[in-house]
């Protein structure tokens, strides 16, 4: 069992003694001179399941960057886990899933060989125990993926591939799961199944930080929502964030709540 | 054949590192003279031979395994623009042995530059956060027009030599720069064995590989001043033309058949020792350069490779197995 799961199940609210998981204060983050994140201060307590929301460009996955600490912000702090983002190095309390963009498309690679990926910061430069591989086809098989298993990952659908991406932040085992609109070209069943998967993860104790366009989901399975449009226009419980008008002064437009934006 | 294993050596100070490689090489001459004795061949004879052989084995294995992260990244060029920077390292050996008799082999001055150029053409894509045809370009024809100018300031006598760097020769393989090779090999497999798990996960996901606290930037750098190492020592027999191309092909092979990133390894290594060991025995039978015809060799075992993929995709279909649904239940199944 995982030691964290005793620690923080009943934290969700209680923000006052414990460390933050992230930390930032007054960040401001362009990659021209145009900031693309401007005065962002949030911070993310252990237990808790936010939802990052904004419209196409709103500096949404860029905040993640920062928060990743793959960036470092022009201006202000930007803490992961109580340390500087960019020096924080403990890949073992971290699991990522980003838009499926990200990694190579051609390489000869099996679906337990990407899953395996999510235990190399916990062995370094060491082997794989039987009690990691364990752990690996756990993770398979909580994604539905056993099967496929011994498949090349190249020909996978979309949905599938994402899937293997999602096992490979589960076998990390992380304290900190951070979501990169992690449902893109997943089959709508597979969705709703997904969100109660994360659900049933944050009820663990594991923190849940979700990008996500699909506004829908974000306010029926989160309990916090970040609005942003480089600025942070809201912050605040899930429930709140559906009475306000902060949508339609960050969207610009009128958006619709029941998932439409897809 | 052994006396020749006893040569007198120039390397100086790397002198008591060189000497068990020494006795290794003039171990594998004696294993393979008497093969030689056993089976009549007649290319196993000549201890000039015997240590091409054990330097293309070691080609074999490394340049493929270097290769395999560099190809997946598309990076199959760096090979030809580091061989390059190192025909710049090989003029400046010569340069220098000519001008102030430094008498150190131009191959240890070739793998000085290469990992210099390496490490230039990473700090640049670093912090041009690209790595780009145009930069490599630059640094491939820089790296050829400062050893052909080198060379031919200090013309008298070096340009007889100078087909033996371009287009790579079995007989000139001296012991020294076998074992300057036996060292880089014991070098570049003792790496790429602690970090391949790093390694394999900076190549496939590089954002993801940052995030799970790697430094990837570390890891580009030690890619590719590892290929540096790779190049020059290749350079003996391959030729500055034609080395890249031990990096890439045998790769490109593995990944039309290989399923696995393991077997896609496993595979180019085969695939490139079956093109060492043809070529050789080729070249040294129909009297050709061997770099030429390993690397055609390594070209046709591809086009079977090609051959070999689509048949197994057109006939091979296995069936679509069931995809299980997503456990969402997990918490509870892992709470044991």
């Amino acid at each position: 069992m995982r030691t964290h799961t005793s620690e923080n199940t009943t934290s969700s609210e209680s923000t006052d003694s414990t460390e933050s998981i992230i930390e930032l204060s007054g960040v401001d983050f362009g990659y021209t001179s145009t900031p693309v994140v401007a005065d962002v201060s949030l911070r993310i307590d252990p237990g808790e399941y936010v939802a990052i929301v904004g419209p196409n460009g709103s500096g949404k996955s860029t905040l993640m960057t920062l928060m990743l600490g793959l960036v470092r912000p022009d201006e202000g702090v930007a803490r992961l886990f109580g340390e500087p983002a960019h020096e924080f190095d403990d890949g073992s309390r971290l699991g990522y899933v980003a838009q499926h963009a990200s990694a190579s498309k051609e390489m000869p690679i099996t679906v337990r060989e990407v899953v395996k990926m999510g235990r190399f910061p916990h062995v370094g430069f060491g082997r794989l125990s039987s009690a990691d591989w364990d752990i690996v086809d756990e993770a398979l098989a909580t994604v539905g993926m056993t099967a496929f298993a011994d498949r090349r990952v190249t020909q996978l659908s979309g949905g599938q591939r994402q899937r293997a991406f999602i096992a490979r932040a589960l076998a990390g085992e992380a304290d900190l799961l951070v979501l990169d609109e992690p449902t893109v070209g997943v089959d709508m069943e597979s969705v709703e199944a997904f969100y109660d998967l994360l659900d049933s993860l944050n009820g663990d104790g594991i923190t849940v930080v979700l990008i996500e366009h699909d506004l829908g989901a974000v306010t029926e399975h989160a309990e916090r929502v970040v609005c942003l449009n480089r600025e942070v226009y809201f912050d605040g419980p899930a429930s709140e964030f559906v009475e306000s008008d902060s949508l339609a002064r960050a969207f610009g437009t009128t958006a619709n709540l029941l998932g439409g934006s897809r | 054949m052994i006396h020749l294993a006893a040569l007198p050596l120039r390397v100086g100070l790397l002198d008591p590192v060189f000497e068990p490689l020494y006795w290794i090489l003039a171990s594998w001459s004696e294993v393979l003279s008497w093969l030689a004795g056993q089976t009549g061949l007649e290319i196993l004879r000549y201890g000039f031979m015997h240590r091409a052989i054990l330097v293309g084995l070691c080609i074999g294995v490394m340049a493929p395994l270097i290769g395999t992260f560099l190809v997946h990244r598309q990076l199959a060029l760096i090979g030809d623009a580091l061989a390059h920077t190192g025909f710049a390292g090989v003029a400046v050996g010569l340069f220098l042995n000519a001008v102030i008799d430094l008498g150190v082999s131009p191959y240890l001055t070739a793998v000085v530059v290469a990992m210099i150029a390496a490490l230039l053409i990473e700090l640049i894509s670093e912090a041009t956060d690209a790595y780009n045809d145009v930069s490599m370009a630059i640094v491939l024809s820089t790296g050829f027009a400062l050893g052909t100018t080198l060379i031919s300031i200090n013309a008298g006598g070096l340009a007889v030599g100078v087909n033996q760097f371009l287009f790579g020769n079995l007989s000139t393989v001296s012991n020294e720069s076998a074992a300057i090779l036996l060292a880089l090999f014991g070098i570049i497999i003792g790496v790429i064995g602690l970090t391949r798990n790093q390694l394999l996960y900076v190549t496939f996901d590089e954002t993801a590989a940052a995030v799970s606290g790697l430094s990837v930037s570390w890891y580009n750098r030690i890619t590719v001043m590892l290929t540096a190492m790779v190049v020059v020592g290749a350079m003996q027999i391959m030729g500055v033309i034609l080395v890249a191309a031990m990096l890439v092909v045998p790769v490109a092979g593995a990944s039309q058949v290989a399923r696995s990133f393991n077997e896609s390894l496993l595979i180019s290594v085969v695939l490139a020792e079956l093109a060492v060991v043809l070529g050789i025995g080729a070249s040294y039978y129909g009297e050709a350069t061997a770099g030429g015809v390993i690397v055609l060799v390594a070209v046709a075992i591809y086009v079977v490779a090609v051959v070999l993929g689509k048949l197994q995709t057109a006939f091979g279909e296995e069936e679509t197995p069931e995809m299980g649904s997503i456990d969402t239940t997990e918490s509870a199944s892992r709470g044991d």
